[in-house]
C-alpha cells in the first residue's frame, strides 16, 4: 500500500469568479495505477478542479505537482504536452474521417510530406489493440458507437500524447450496461500498466465498481479522501450532501398532511412512463393540493421524468394521463394549454432569452398561450410584470433591463415569474433555488407551499434534501433513472439517502 | 467477397448515386439526339465546362471546410483576372509575367477574404461577397468594354487541338488540361497532406478540430487562398477561350459552382464529399447544357431549372443520409 | 439628468448609427456638390406636378431595395436568411407582365397585339396573382427551413438558382415590354408630389409594423432568433414563427418585383433583381440586425436601404464612371464588416462605459 507513487498533487487550490467561490483550498492526490473517482453535487467544484489542473483556468492559490516537480499549466495544449489528457462526455474527435487518422492526426507518419496511410492504420491498430477491442481502423469515426468512439478518444490521448494522467469526464452517461463494461476493462488494463486515472462521474454504482479511491467535494471545498473499499455507499451519499451519519438521525422529517387524502383523482398520472437511455418507467400520481418532492443525485433521471412530463420528450414507453384524459401530443405548447408548467433546470440554454427584457421573459409563455393575436396590452404586460417582480424580489433597475445583465439568481426568479403568470394547475420546478441567495430561497420555498394550499399540484425538484423535505407532502427517491422508493407522511431524512444510495 | 462489395458501396455510396445519375442523364441525352453520342460531345464537356470546373473545386474545398464556407467571389476573380490579363498584354507585357501575376493576385485576394473571415470573425457569406464586388468592380474599371487578346502563346493554348489517341475526330485543347491537372492535385491534397485532412476535420467539428491540436486557423486562410488560385487559373483559361477579357464575364458563375459542389454530394455544412463527385456534378450541369443545345428549341433557362431541381434532390438525399447517421 | 437619459435612447436606438451613416453621406455631398440636393417641380403630361431631383431618385429607385430588405429583416431576425428574393422579384415581374399580355401560343403575334395599351387581366387580378406568387415562393422557402430543417442559406439557395428558370419559363424566355399605362402608375406615378413608390413602402412598413408589434409576432420572432430552445420551452410554436418570416419576406419581394417592373415598363427573367438579395442582407446588416438573429428594426433596415442608394447616387454624381461603382461598393461593405465586426463592437462598448454606466456583471 505505502509503495503508491502520486503522479499529480494539487496542494491548496483555491480559484475564485466574480461573486463565487469556486474552490477553497481544496487537496487532490492522484497515483500512479489507480482508479481515482470524483465525485460531488451541482456546484461542488468538480469541474473547476479539473479545468486547474488542464490549465483552461489558472488557480489563484495553490500549486500543481507532476512527479513531485511543481508545473504551471499554461493551456489545455500544455496540458497535453504535459501527459495530462482529458476524454470528455462529448467526445471530441470527427466522426467524418477514420479512426486510424482521429488516433494518429498530428503525428501521422509522412514522407515529403505525403500521408502514409499504410503505416498510419498500422500503428492506429497497433494502439487500439493496446486496449483489447476489436475494431477497424479504416472505418470512418461515426461507423461506431459512442463507447467505441471514447476508446478512440482515450487512444489518442494515450497514444499521440504518452498521457500519464488520464481524466475521465462523465463518460458513461451515454452508454449503455455492455459498453460501460468495456470501458471498465479498457481502464482496468490501463491502471494496472500504471496510468493514473481520474473518473468524475454522478453513477455511485459505478463508482463502487471501479474506483479504488474517491473524493468527495461539496460546495467547492474538500470533504475528504476515501479508500472506496472502506466507505459504505450510506456514509458517501451523505457526505456529498453535507451531512454525517450522526447527524442524520437528529434530523427533520417530512411535514406531515393535514389529513389523509384519500379518494381524490390524481391531476396528472404517468404509467410505466419511459424512455430508452432516459428514464426507466415510472408510475408516478400528481395531486391537487399538495406538494411532491423529487429527491436523487444528479443524472438520476429527474430532469428526464419533469421532460417527459412537460412533454419537451415524448415517451416511447407508458402513457400519461392528465386529468384522466390520455396525452397524445407531447410538445410544450400543449402542456402549458393544460395547465402544465415546467421550470427548467438549466435556465441559460432552457430558459432565458437573455437580450429580451425582464417584462418580456416574464409574459413569454403567457403570451404563447394567447397565441399570436390576442398580444397582451403594455399597461397588462407592465402589471404582470410588477406583480412578480415584486411578489418575488426581482432585483433589476426597471422592468425593461435585458434579462442577460441580471444575476445568476435573479434570473431565475424571471423564469419563475414567467410560469407563475400563466397561473398552471400543475407546476414542476426543476433546481428552483439553485444559485439563488438564502432569503430568496426561503421566499420560493414559501411561495411553493403556498401555491399548493391554493390548489395547485406542484413537483420540486431539488438537490438539497433539506428544502425537499421542508416543502414536500411526500417525496419519491430516483436513483440511476429509475424510481426506487416513495414516501408520504413521516419519512427521515436518513431513510431519504439510504434510497438514493441504494441501500436499505 | 460480397461483403466487401457491400463495404464499398455504402462507403461511397453518395459517389456512385452521382455517378448514375451521370451516366443517367447522358443515356437519355444519347437517347433523344443521336448526335450526342460522338465521342467529341464528351470532351466538350470538359472544353466548355473548364473554368466552371476550376472554380468548383476551390468552391468544393471551401465548402468542406465548414462553418459557413462559401466563396462567392469566383466570378469576380475570372473577370478581374481576365480585362488585366487583357489590359496588360496589350499594352505589351509578356505573357510570362502575367499569367504568374494573375496567379499571384488570386492567391492573394483569397487569403486576404481568408484572412478577414478567420480573424475579423466576419461570415463567409459577407466576406466573399465583398470579394465578389472588389473584383468584378475593378474589372470594370480596368475596362467598361470587352478586350481583345491577340498574344500568340495565349491563341496557341486556345486553338491548337490535342486529338485523343484512339479516338477518331475527338480532341481538346491545351486549356482543358488545367482542369484535370487542378483535380488531380486536389485529390493529392484532400487525401494524402494534413492540409487535406484538416479541411474534413474542420468541416465536420471545428472545436475538435481546435483540441486535437490541428492548425485551424492557418488552413482556414489557406484554403480561401487555393480557392483563389483555382479562381485565378479559371479566369486564364476563360480569357484563352474566348481571346478577350470582360468584365461581364462569367456572371452568376458562383451559383453554378455551389450546385455543380452539391449536386455531386457535398454537404454545405461542411465535412462530408470530394471533389471528384463535383467533377460528376460539373459534368452533368455540362450534359443538360448539352441537351438543350441540341434541342435548339428550348432555352438556356431550362438549365436554371433543371439544375435547381437536381440540387433540391441532392439536398434532400443528404438530409436523408444525416438523419439515418444521427439515429444510429 | 434627462438629457443625458435621451442621449442614451437616441444612441441605443437602431436607428442610430445607420442614420448617422446617412447624415455622413449627406454631409459629404453638402460639401463637395451641394447641388446635390436641388428639387425641382416638374410638370408632367401624364402624372401632372411633382417634385424631381436626386433625392426623390434615391427614393424612387430604392423603394424596392427597401421592401425587400423589411422582408429580409424578418427572416434575418429568426436567425436564418433569404438568398431568393432576387429571383422572387423576377417572377413577380414575369407574372404580371404575362397576365397583361400573355402573346403566348399559335396565335399570330402582330405589333399590335404586342403593344397595345391593354390589359387581358384587370389589375387588381394581376396585383392578386403578384403577390400570390411571391408568397407562394415565400411558403416554400419557410416549409424548406421550419419542417424540412434545411439550412436557410442551403433552402434559399435552391429558388434563388431555379427561380429565375421559373421566371423565364412564365415570359416564354423573353423579355417581356408591357405597354399597359395603368401599370406604369406604381413605378412611376406620384401623389401629392411624391412618387407612388415612397407611399407604397410606407404602407408596407405600417403594416408590417402593426403585424409585428401589434401582435405578440414580433416579440415571439425576436425569441425565437434569441434563443430558439428556451422560445420552444416556453410553449411558442417556432416553426410556424418562421414560417410566417420567410412567407413575409416573399411577399415584400412580390410587391418590390411589381414596383421595378412597373418602373423599367418591362420583365426580365435574367435580370430583374440582379444581385438584390446581397444589397437587401447589406442593408439589414447596416440597420443593425445581427445575422444571428434576435432584435430587429425594419426602419433601420430601410435606413440602411436608404444608406446604400444614396451612396450610389452620390458616386454617380460626383461623376465616378459608371464602372468604378461595383468597387465602391466593395468599399461600402468593407467599411460595413469593420464597422460593424466583433472588434469594433467591443471598442464602442468600451468607449460608451468608461463615461460611468454601472452594469450588472452577469454569471
Amino acid at each position: 500500500m505505502n509503495d503508491a507513487i502520486d503522479v499529480v498533487k494539487m496542494l491548496g487550490i483555491t480559484k475564485y469568479f466574480p461573486g463565487v467561490i469556486a474552490l477553497e483550498d481544496v487537496d487532490f492526490v492522484l497515483r500512479k495505477g489507480e482508479i481515482h473517482a470524483l465525485v460531488g453535487e451541482n456546484g461542488a467544484g468538480k469541474s473547476t478542479l479539473i479545468k486547474v489542473l488542464t490549465g483552461v483556468e489558472q488557480p489563484d492559490k495553490g500549486t500543481i505537482e507532476l512527479d513531485n516537480k511543481i508545473v504551471q499549466v499554461h493551456s489545455p495544449q500544455h496540458s497535453q504536452e504535459l501527459g495530462i489528457s482529458t476524454v470528455y462526455q462529448e467526445v471530441n474527435l470527427c466522426t467524418n474521417i477514420s479512426v486510424a487518422e482521429n488516433i494518429m492526426l498530428g503525428r501521422e507518419p509522412r514522407r515529403f510530406g505525403s500521408i502514409r496511410w499504410q503505416r498510419m492504420n498500422e500503428l492506429a491498430q497497433k494502439a487500439i489493440n493496446r486496449l483489447s477491442i476489436d475494431v477497424d481502423v479504416t472505418q470512418p469515426l461515426g461507423n461506431y458507437s459512442v463507447a467505441i468512439q471514447q476508446m478512440v478518444a482515450i487512444t489518442r490521448a494515450l497514444e499521440v500524447l504518452s498521457a500519464k494522467v488520464l481524466i475521465l469526464d462523465e463518460p458513461t452517461s451515454s452508454l449503455d450496461i455492455h459498453e460501460t463494461n468495456l470501458l471498465f476493462d479498457v481502464m482496468r488494463k490501463l491502471r494496472n500498466e500504471g496510468l493514473g486515472i481520474i473518473f468524475i462521474t454522478h453513477f455511485l454504482d459505478q463508482v463502487y465498481q471501479i474506483a479504488d479511491r474517491i473524493t468527495v467535494l461539496r460546495n467547492g471545498k474538500l470533504v475528504g479522501t476515501y479508500e472506496a473499499s472502506s466507505l459504505p455507499r450510506v456514509e458517501l451519499v451523505a457526505k456529498m450532501l453535507g451531512r454525517s451519519l450522526t447527524e442524520l438521525d437528529a434530523m427533520s422529517k417530512v411535514k406531515s398532511p393535514e389529513a389523509e387524502k384519500k379518494d381524490r383523482l390524481p391531476v396528472v398520472e404517468a404509467k410505466g412512463l419511459g424512455l430508452a437511455r432516459s428514464l426507466e418507467p415510472v408510475d408516478l400520481e400528481l395531486y391537487a393540493h399538495e406538494v411532491l418532492g423529487i429527491a436523487g443525485l444528479l443524472g438520476s433521471g429527474r430532469t428526464e421524468m419533469a421532460r417527459l412530463i412537460f412533454g419537451i420528450d415524448a415517451p416511447d414507453n407508458g402513457s400519461l394521463l392528465v386529468e384522466g384524459k390520455k396525452v397524445n401530443k407531447f410538445s410544450p405548447l400543449e402542456s402549458l394549454k393544460r395547465g402544465i408548467a415546467l421550470c427548467p433546470e438549466d435556465r441559460k440554454a432552457e430558459g432565458v432569452v437573455g437580450d429580451l427584457t425582464v417584462r418580456e421573459n416574464i409574459i413569454l409563455a403567457l403570451q404563447a398561450r394567447y397565441g399570436w393575436f390576442k398580444f397582451l396590452s403594455p399597461q397588462k404586460q407592465s402589471e404582470i410584470a410588477d406583480r412578480y417582480i415584486q411578489l418575488l424580489g426581482i432585483a433589476t433597475p426597471s422592468p425593461e433591463q435585458l434579462v442577460k445583465n441580471l444575476s445568476g439568481g435573479n434570473q431565475q426568479k424571471v423564469i419563475l415569474a414567467r410560469w407563475l403568470a400563466t397561473n398552471p394547475t400543475v407546476l414542476i420546478l426543476d433546481e428552483p433555488t439553485r444559485g439563488i441567495d438564502v432569503g430568496a430561497k426561503t421566499e420560493i420555498q414559501k411561495l411553493v407551499m403556498q401555491l399548493a394550499e391554493e390548489g395547485k399540484s406542484c413537483v420540486f425538484i431539488s438537490s438539497e434534501l433539506e428544502e425537499v423535505m421542508r416543502v414536500s407532502d411526500r417525496v419519491a427517491v430516483l436513483r440511476d433513472r429509475k424510481k426506487v422508493a416513495e414516501y408520504a407522511g413521516d419519512v427521515d431524512e436518513k431513510t431519504l439517502i439510504q434510497a438514493m444510495a441504494g441501500e436499505a | 467477397m460480397i461483403q466487401r462489395i457491400k463495404t464499398f458501396v455504402v462507403r461511397h455510396g453518395s459517389l456512385l448515386l452521382t455517378l448514375a445519375v451521370f451516366l443517367l442523364v447522358y443515356f437519355i441525352g444519347g437517347r433523344l439526339y443521336p448526335t450526342m453520342r460522338k465521342p467529341q460531345v464528351f470532351f466538350n464537356l470538359f472544353i466548355n465546362d473548364s473554368s466552371l470546373l476550376l472554380v468548383s473545386i476551390g468552391m468544393t474545398m471551401v465548402i468542406l471546410s465548414g462553418g459557413g464556407g462559401i466563396d462567392l467571389s469566383v466570378g469576380g476573380v475570372i473577370a478581374l483576372v481576365s480585362t488585366a490579363s487583357a489590359a496588360l498584354l496589350r499594352s505589351g507585357v509578356s505573357p510570362y509575367l502575367v499569367l504568374p501575376l494573375m496567379i499571384l493576385l488570386g492567391v492573394a485576394l483569397g487569403s486576404l477574404m481568408g484572412w478577414i473571415i478567420q480573424y475579423l470573425k466576419v461570415q463567409p457569406f459577407i466576406a466573399t461577397l465583398m470579394g465578389l464586388f472588389f473584383t468584378r468592380g475593378m474589372a470594370y474599371i480596368i475596362s467598361l468594354t470587352s478586350v481583345t487578346i491577340t498574344n500568340e502563346l495565349y491563341k496557341t493554348f486556345a486553338l491548337t487541338p490535342i486529338y485523343i489517341p484512339f479516338i477518331p475526330k475527338a480532341y481538346i485543347y491545351p486549356t482543358t488540361l488545367v482542369g484535370p491537372i487542378m483535380l488531380l492535385v486536389a485529390i493529392y491534397l484532400s487525401f494524402f497532406t494534413r492540409f487535406g485532412r484538416t479541411i474534413y476535420a474542420m468541416g465536420n467539428n471545428e472545436q475538435s478540430a481546435l483540441l486535437m491540436g490541428l492548425p485551424v486557423a492557418r488552413t482556414k486562410v489557406m484554403v480561401y487562398a487555393f480557392s483563389g488560385l483555382c479562381s485565378a487559373l479559371a479566369g486564364i483559361v476563360f480569357s484563352m477561350s474566348l481571346l478577350a477579357g470582360y468584365g461581364q464575364f462569367a456572371t452568376g458563375m458562383e451559383l453554378d459552382a455551389i450546385a455543380s459542389v452539391v449536386i455531386g454530394g457535398t454537404s454545405l455544412s461542411g465535412g462530408v464529399g470530394n471533389v471528384l463527385g463535383t467533377l460528376l456534378g460539373v459534368l452533368i450541369h455540362g450534359t443538360i447544357v448539352s441537351i438543350l443545345q441540341f434541342n435548339g428549341t428550348l432555352s438556356s433557362w431550362w438549365t436554371r431549372i433543371g439544375v435547381g431541381v437536381l440540387t433540391l434532390i441532392a439536398i434532400g438525399i443528404q438530409s436523408l443520409f444525416s438523419i439515418r447517421t444521427k439515429r444510429s | 439628468m434627462k438629457k443625458t437619459a435621451l442621449l442614451k435612447k437616441i444612441r441605443d436606438s437602431q436607428l442610430f448609427w445607420p442614420l448617422v451613416a446617412w447624415v455622413l453621406i449627406l454631409i459629404f455631398n453638402a460639401i463637395v456638390e451641394p447641388g446635390f440636393f436641388r428639387l425641382g417641380i416638374i410638370e408632367d403630361p401624364v402624372y401632372g406636378k411633382h417634385l424631381y431631383g436626386n433625392l426623390i431618385d434615391i427614393f424612387n429607385n430604392g423603394a424596392p431595395l427597401m421592401l425587400v430588405a423589411i422582408g429580409m429583416t424578418l427572416v434575418i431576425a429568426t436567425g436564418g436568411v433569404d438568398l431568393s428574393v432576387g429571383a422572387v422579384i423576377a417572377i413577380s415581374a414575369a407574372m404580371g407582365a404575362v397576365l397583361i399580355n400573355p402573346a403566348l401560343g399559335n396565335q399570330l403575334i402582330t405589333n399590335d397585339i404586342l403593344t397595345r395599351n391593354a390589359t387581358n387581366t384587370p389589375l387588381p387580378l394581376i396585383i392578386l396573382a403578384d403577390l400570390a406568387a411571391g408568397t407562394l415562393c415565400g411558403l416554400w422557402n419557410g416549409l424548406l427551413v421550419s419542417r424540412a430543417r434545411i439550412q436557410p442559406m442551403v433552402a434559399t439557395l435552391i429558388l434563388m438558382v431555379a427561380g429565375r428558370g421559373i421566371a423565364q419559363l412564365i415570359t416564354n424566355g423573353q423579355i417581356m415590354t408591357i405597354y399597359y399605362t395603368p401599370y406604369f402608375w406604381f413605378g412611376n406615378g406620384y401623389i401629392l408630389g411624391l412618387p407612388v413608390s415612397i407611399y407604397i413602402v410606407a404602407v408596407v412598413l405600417l403594416l408590417a409594423w402593426l403585424l409585428v408589434r401589434k401582435t405578440a409576432i414580433g416579440l415571439f420572432i425576436e425569441s425565437v432568433g434569441i434563443n430558439a430552445k428556451s422560445t420552444f420551452y416556453s410553449g411558442i410554436n417556432e416553426k410556424n414563427v418562421k414560417l410566417l418570416a420567410y412567407a413575409f419576406c416573399g411577399f415584400c419581394g412580390a410587391i418590390a418585383g411589381l414596383i421595378l417592373s412597373s418602373y423599367v415598363h418591362s420583365a426580365d427573367g435574367n435580370n430583374n433583381g440582379l444581385n438584390y438579395e446581397l444589397d437587401a442582407i447589406l442593408a439589414v446588416v447596416m440597420g443593425g440586425t445581427l445575422m444571428t438573429g434576435g432584435r430587429f428594426s425594419m426602419l433601420a433596415s430601410v435606413i440602411g436601404a436608404v444608406v446604400i442608394w444614396t451612396f450610389t447616387v452620390t458616386v454617380y454624381s460626383l461623376g465616378v464612371p459608371a464602372n468604378a461603382l461595383l468597387a465602391a461598393k466593395a468599399v461600402l461593405v468593407l467599411l460595413v464588416i469593420l464597422l460593424y465586426s466583433d472588434y469594433s463592437r467591443r471598442l464602442m462598448n468600451r468607449l460608451f462605459e468608461r463615461r460611468g454606466s454601472q452594469h450588472d456583471t452577469a454569471h
